[in-house]
């Protein structure tokens, strides 16, 4: 995809986000905008995935372990093709398949059950492995986000990952800085965050987590015999002016002047 | 054959079997293959045995993610560091999504003995029982562990086989039936029917043969699984006795006692009485030590019977 196009597709899922998480009157908005990039960059560029077979068993594996920026998933998985657009408005409603957070049982295209933080980054292991054992080529990305890192399982999942010397696994840290009761180095430091996944074995980069091209190239390169570990620095609430790094903004529900002006903000491409 | 064994042993053994038949079988362990016994399975099939040290969480997570990719995988630690420290894991990443993910934990109750509290898993039932889809199996001796080993292989769906450490002396056989959810009547009841699970099994024959020498017939339901509950036997039961108790080496909160009386109430009005850890940590002791200090034994389950039928 050409850089004009990936620029209004991204702008096309950030309206999308905004109208159902409007819509919906709840879910996250910011961890949800922050990570559409990284998303598209798996989605649209990197991995193989087929919409008419969501479990075609040679497919790559996308794990969004930060469960709760789905919003931006499901509009990806839309555009695909997965299940219908109309789908989207009936986020979190009784009777949708459209989960607060993804639900590998309910919605097709989704890898693993994900939304309590960290458990996807060790469900991610287990697939990575059976993949070694089935001498499959596949790969499995992870997206996590920042907060969730502080999760010590987090760490369980990076020691056995390089253990098992797994590079056909991707971990993308979705870096916005906030987390729920403000920054991370208020809540709890992460520290050096490139310097703690090397020496647990993984191969470490650091990209413009906004940029598509150098996220592609970043996750694209893996080295033989290590866990890829990319570093997306990125802007929670990204898009939105009065979302942009405003820790309110986690998972708070739109009034309707809000909505109108992050539509507003976000009409200056055309629709895809 | 008929020879003593530890169900630990037991249920490598089956797996063991159970590899070689199916190259679907992995086995996960957190640094306690040569207590879980997983080690014959890791001896044997090495490509397909993932130790993963001291972290039963990603463990848990990792098992979730073999299932999902077609294999069955079998994890093992003690089963207070399995349900207990990665709870929530088994709610999520297995239970939530139905993943086929089959639990062969080991050291579970106040048998582990000598170890203490910190190991005695003695609530484990009672948190397994309330996750949906979850079946749970707690075999009674060395033929019955093998049985649950290749029972849990052949149901799709998370299941949870409870092992004890001891060394039990066979009291099934080779050719007993054991199917998931139909308990196995080992004693044909009469004025009372003992309900029993696992290492209680064999207390509560022990129990009936004491009883009868007072001229109390009392029949033993071997419950060797725990959910999901054979409703319609402890019914069936219920309508022929006088009264029921159960037998199990658990809190008596939450696990076999509880299930019981879950499907009594409102449904029959016989005299019930709950044999087991009366809401109290274990401690260090023999087992045997252990099981007379908490109200465990045969002569314990005998007199339950006798007081609820005066």
């Amino acid at each position: 995809m050409d850089e004009l196009l990936l620029e209004q597709k991204a702008q096309a899922i950030r309206r999308d986000i905004i109208e159902m998480l409007y819509r919906c009157q709840s879910g996250h908005p910011g961890g949800s905008l922050s990570c559409v990039e990284i998303l598209m960059a798996l989605y649209y560029e990197v991995a193989h995935v087929d919409p008419t077979n969501p479990s075609w068993e040679m497919r790559d594996r996308i794990v969004l372990s930060k469960g709760h920026g789905c919003p931006a998933l499901y509009a990806i998985l839309a555009d695909k093709g997965f299940f219908p657009r109309n789908d989207l408005w009936n986020l979190r409603q009784i009777g949708s398949h459209l989960q607060g957070h993804p639900d590998m049982r309910k919605t097709p295209g989704i890898d693993v059950s994900t939304g309590s933080l960290g458990q996807g980054a060790s469900v991610a292991v287990g697939l990575a492995l059976a993949a070694k054992y089935k001498r499959a080529p596949y790969h499995v990305y992870v997206v996590l986000g920042d907060g969730e890192i502080q999760e010590g399982m987090v760490w369980e999942a990076t020691m056995s990952a390089a253990h098992y010397k797994l590079d056909n696994l991707i971990f993308i840290l979705d870096h916005n800085g906030l987390q729920i009761d403000g920054t991370n180095d208020q809540v709890m430091s992460l520290g050096d965050i490139i310097g703690k996944f090397h020496s647990f074995g993984f191969e470490c980069k650091k990209v413009d987590g906004h940029n598509v091209d150098m996220l592609v190239k970043a996750i694209s390169e893996p080295v033989p015999g290590k866990p890829l570990f990319v570093l997306a620095e990125t802007v929670k609430g990204r898009g939105i002016s009065f979302m942009e790094n405003n820790v309110g903004w986690h998972g708070k529900p739109m009034k309707t002047e809000e909505y109108t002006q992050a539509m507003c903000e976000l009409k200056g491409t055309q629709n895809v | 054959m008929f020879e003593s064994k530890s169900l630990r042993v037991a249920y490598g053994e089956a797996l063991a079997e159970l590899g070689s038949i199916d190259q679907k079988v992995v086995v996960l362990d957190a640094d306690l293959s040569y207590a879980t016994m997983t080690s014959i399975f890791a001896s044997k099939f090495p490509d397909r045995f993932f130790n993963f040290g001291l972290a039963e969480a990603n463990m848990m997570g990792a098992a979730a993610g073999f299932a999902h990719s077609g294999l069955l995988p079998f994890v093992s630690t003690f089963a207070l560091f399995g349900v207990g420290r990665a709870y929530e894991q088994i709610r999520n990443s297995i239970a939530y999504p139905n993943a086929n993910v089959k639990f062969g934990l080991s050291h579970s109750g106040l048998s582990v003995g000598e170890d203490g509290a910190s190991h005695q898993s003695i609530e484990d039932i009672a948190l397994m029982r309330v996750l949906p889809g979850m079946t749970i199996l707690v075999p009674c001796d060395p033929f019955e562990t093998r049985k649950a080993v290749f029972a849990a292989a052949s149901l799709d769906g998370p299941v949870y086989i409870r092992v004890a450490r001891p060394i039990v002396e066979v009291i099934t056989n080779e050719d007993s039936t054991f199917t998931i959810g139909k308990a196995n009547i080992m004693r044909k009841p009469g004025d009372v029917c003992i309900v029993a699970t696992g290492l209680m099994v064999k207390e509560a024959l022990a129990a009936a043969e004491r009883l009868s020498l007072h001229g109390i017939k009392a029949g033993v339901i071997n419950m060797h699984t725990i959910k999901p509950i054979d409703a319609e036997l402890i019914l069936e039961m219920a309508s022929q006795c006088r009264a029921m108790v159960t037998a199990e080496e658990h809190s008596i909160i939450g696990g076999l006692g509880s299930a019981v009386a879950e499907v009594l109430v409102g449904k029959s009005n016989i005299k019930f009485a709950r044999v087991g850890i009366q809401d109290k940590f274990g401690r260090s002791g023999k087992p045997e030590d252990l099981f007379k200090a908490y109200g465990l034994t045969a002569d314990d389950i005998a007199q339950q019977c006798i007081m609820l039928l005066e």
